[in-house]
């Protein structure tokens, strides 16, 4: 499948930076003529996976989180990167409810709420490997057809 | 974010304007927990009409405010609940423990029969 566009953003691990994250991809995700209810899924998923990196990744250091998206004929695909920590146990990590910080009243949601609003999610992370959290949503009338195929 | 707060007899109502994430919560959290320190609240009502946006952190607030008030023997409430939120809500098993309504009167009318 041809790439239609493609950018990349960077941005500091600051949480002021989530909303600007969560935006920006809505906006680029514009071009494909989303509906408001896939721009607001796509939003809370980049808004997850942001929060994640800024908190789990760099526990509120000072890091770099790179956003990159890739629009498709009827899909958008977006990779979020930190440079992190990275997470040990990555089965654990996607469950529902659990959280490696409940002291900071982390529902411990985040991975479920991506893979809710998303189509597709895949984790790739290690100890000290950083993490990268790559998420693809089918949009419009090309959703039902490109999920079966 | 704005948030304001009143009261209606031993219920908090906090009314949430912009947007609820990791950066906006701990706000949020503050202000609320500030008005609990009265002990005679006993419940919240959250008015989310004006909320527009709101990831798993607005989750894990509410559910810690639960746990005070819970204490109490009170109860939390959401209204003007918008789809977005919704999944959220549903997604995370939050009715289970807190109600939804469709309008703030009827969260108050109802806490108020059930309290007094």
């Amino acid at each position: 499948m041809d790439v239609i566009n493609e950018m990349r953003l960077e941005f500091l691990s600051k949480s002021q930076n989530e909303a600007f994250a969560r935006v920006t991809v809505a906006a680029f995700a514009a071009q494909l003529d989303p509906t408001l209810e896939e721009i607001a899924d796509i939003k809370t998923a980049v808004s997850e996976a942001v929060t994640n990196a800024i908190i789990h990744g760099y526990e509120n250091s000072p890091g770099i989180v790179t956003i990159t998206a890739r629009l498709y004929a009827g899909k958008i695909e977006i990779e979020v990167l930190d440079n992190g920590k990275g997470i040990e146990d990555i089965e654990k990590a996607r469950q529902p409810l659990y959280t490696s910080k409940p002291e900071l009243e982390r529902s411990g949601m985040g991975f479920t709420v991506m893979e809710t609003f998303m189509d597709e999610m895949e984790v790739v992370s290690a100890p000290g490997q950083g993490t990268r959290v790559k998420l693809i949503k089918y949009l419009g009338s090309f959703n039902e057809e490109l999920r079966r195929e | 974010m704005q948030v304001r707060c009143s009261k209606d007899r031993h219920t908090l109502v906090v009314d949430i304007d912009g947007e609820l994430d990791h950066h906006t919560a701990d706000f949020l959290r503050d202000k609320v927990d500030s008005v609990l320190e009265d002990p005679n609240i006993k419940n919240i009502v959250f008015d989310l009409k004006k909320l527009k946006f709101m990831d798993s952190s607005g989750i894990g607030v509410l559910i810690g405010r639960y746990k005070v008030v819970s204490q109490r023997g009170g109860v939390v409430a959401v209204t003007g609940v918008t789809p977005q939120i919704n999944k959220i809500f549903e997604v995370s098993g939050l009715y289970k423990i807190i109600k939804k309504y469709n309008s703030l009167d009827t969260a108050l009318r109802d806490i108020r029969g059930c309290s007094s």
